[in-house]
């Protein structure tokens, strides 16, 4: 700044010219992408979902909120929201109290804690498509182990996918299985920043109990980790679409047809683009509600 | 939770040093069945992919389980797998389109995060706003006018449709404007007055100095698009150009007899790049996928 300060003042207009040049030039490519890939394309959503278009026709009409009026009348997307919103309750306590649960027991670990690790983690880098074919054998009424097992305790077998009671649980329980290790890497770094010598001072002071610690210091110096993870599993959750479109594909009788899958069937299978796009401004709701929470708790985080 | 903190040691103050030591051990072996017993359904699925590829159909259809094969058909399953479906083809488009979009998305966000974060020029904060906004649009918002778009200039099924959504990352330049922010800005003034025009002091200074950004933002990118499926699901009808997730999905559907020792050799083989990338560089894995909690 000092040497800048003291050029002379041409150079010094002239090298302010030439940094808003070259940030200009800079952000071109970047701002021509957004547009292309994101913005226009948004607007465009918002344009669609006023119309009854329909891929490949000549011509459409505007037809304002009606295509949201029947989305929202619609007893199957109301059913899809209600089992995605279930997906969602079960996943997200699951998966973000296990993680912590984990987190704690394998923070103190020393030789052992690289083998937890990875054995948490992986789920997390496996492309869940292929590890969900390994899950339909795993729960196969006849073939899978799993109901091998349960025939084995004497219990009554239980046909984990085709079954309209338990379908969505099961896929909710695959959705728990493939986040709980990236929670558990969030709970271990927001552990490892507690400083050990509160722990001491606890003790000290007669918080001697595991519990007592837990409750006193862990919990609430925890507390923007917990919230953070708690965010980002309520997006994710949201977004399940993976284990639905190979596993179940919906079934038994759309007891596990969610929100995305919904949208993918109705905008790319049956081109009820206008409907499609109507049914992607009620998910685009949801997932910037939960975005703004998102953003809320990453300033609190940058002010800690 | 309350297992955890149970065993954490909850010893009486006036505990001799025998009692002492049996509590800790207590606690260990407790704390090591808890965490052994949740490792152990974590696995699950991948030991068994492993040895059911490795088994002769008679064994995967008879009724007592046995995890490790009696028989071997290890060659047979994975030649079927093979053959039946161009696996490793799959593998290779998901080399391609993870190196291609890696590439434009490192050469299109790095400048732009630089200019975001040390370059005054006009539209600075509105470009900001933009890609704040960015961050919370997931692909699936965008996809239906996307697909018209490609669809209409004829792209389907071709790379470029796989990849073109994802060209700019506003994750990328959100974190590497956070990343630059922190460069000294002596340094750069000392590299303008020894005449290096913008270019070159993103390029050779700027950069190598965010060495572990980009390396984290790298595993999270190429992860993320190895496993995409909804989008490929999309625009993908040419089985040639499956990344693995879709590639996967169609071997699947082909396979309807349920011929598992194929399935899971197909699933081994899809999940075997990730994977054992993981085992080496574990530590960029983790940093790098969970990067967006971390920092």
């Amino acid at each position: 700044m000092a040497a800048s300060a003291a050029l002379p003042r041409p150079r010094r207009s002239r090298q302010l010219w030439i940094e808003r040049l070259t940030g200009a030039g800079f952000a071109v490519p970047a701002f021509i992408l957004l547009l292309l890939a994101n913005l226009l394309p948004l607007i465009a959503v918002l344009y669609l979902s006023l119309t009854d278009y329909e891929f490949g026709a000549l011509e459409s009409r505007f037809v304002g909120l009606e295509n949201l009026r029947k989305a929202l009348a619609d007893p199957i997307i109301r059913r899809s929201v209600s089992n995605t919103l279930l997906y969602v309750a079960i996943v997200l306590p699951g998966a973000v109290l296990l993680g912590l649960a984990i987190a704690v027991l394998v923070h103190g670990r020393k030789r052992s804690r690289g083998f937890y690790e990875v054995a948490y983690f992986l789920p997390v880098t496996s492309t869940l498509i292929a590890m969900a074919t390994v899950w339909q054998f795993l729960l196969h009424p006849r073939l899978g182990p799993v109901n091998g097992a349960l025939r084995w305790l004497g219990l009554p077998e239980v046909p984990f996918l085709s079954d309209p009671v338990w379908a969505l649980p099961t896929l909710a329980v695959i959705g728990i299985w493939q986040l709980l290790g990236f929670n558990m890497v969030l709970f271990l770094a927001g552990l490892s920043a507690i400083p050990k010598d509160l722990y001491e001072a606890a003790e000290i002071d007669g918080c001697a109990s595991g519990i007592d610690r837990f409750l006193t210091i862990t919990w609430p110096l925890l507390g923007p980790t917990t919230m953070f993870v708690i965010v980002t599993t309520l997006i994710t959750a949201f977004k399940v679409f993976d284990t639905v479109a190979v596993m179940t594909r919906g079934g038994p009788m759309g007891t596990s047809e969610v929100l995305l899958y919904n949208i993918y069937l109705e905008g790319f299978q049956y081109f009820h683009t206008g409907y499609a796009a109507a049914l992607t401004v009620i998910f685009l709701l949801f997932i910037l509600a939960f975005s703004v929470a998102q953003t809320f708790v990453l300033e609190r985080r940058v002010h800690y | 939770m309350a297992a955890s903190a149970a065993i954490a040691q909850p010893i009486p103050a006036r505990a001799t040093s025998a009692q002492i030591r049996i509590g800790r051990l207590l606690s260990l072996a407790v704390t090591h069945t808890v965490l052994l017993a949740g490792a152990a359904f974590m696995l699950l699925p991948f030991v068994w992919m492993l040895t059911t590829s490795l088994k002769s159909p008679g064994e995967i259809f008879s009724a007592d389980f046995t995890l490790w094969p009696q028989k071997f058909s290890a060659i047979e399953n994975y030649d079927r797998a093979l053959t039946s479906a161009p696996l490793l083809r799959f593998a290779l488009n998901g080399f391609v389109i993870c190196f291609g979009i890696l590439v434009v998305q490192l050469l299109v966000a790095i400048p732009c995060a630089y200019a975001l974060a040390k370059l005054k020029f006009p539209g600075r904060n509105l470009l900001f706003v933009l890609v704040l906004l960015g961050l919370c649009i997931p692909v699936q918002v965008p996809a239906l006018p996307l697909y018209i778009a490609l669809a209409k200039l004829e792209l389907l099924n071709t790379y470029f449709a796989i990849m073109f959504p994802f060209f700019l990352s506003v994750f990328a330049i959100f974190l590497f404007r956070q990343f630059f922010k922190g460069f000294p800005d002596d340094i750069i003034h000392a590299a303008r007055l020894d005449g290096m025009s913008e270019f070159e002091i993103v390029w050779r200074i700027v950069v190598p100095s965010a060495w572990p950004a980009i390396a984290a933002f790298s595993v999270f990118s190429a992860v993320a698009h190895w496993n995409d499926l909804y989008w490929p699901l999309i625009v993908v009808s040419d089985m040639k150009l499956a990344p693995p997730p879709l590639g996967m999905m169609f071997f699947a559907d082909a396979e309807t007899g349920s011929n598992y020792g194929a399935l899971t050799a197909a699933a081994t083989i899809l999940t075997a790049p990730l994977v054992i990338a993981f085992m080496i560089a574990r530590r960029r894995f983790i940093e790098g996928i969970t990067m967006t909690g971390v920092k």
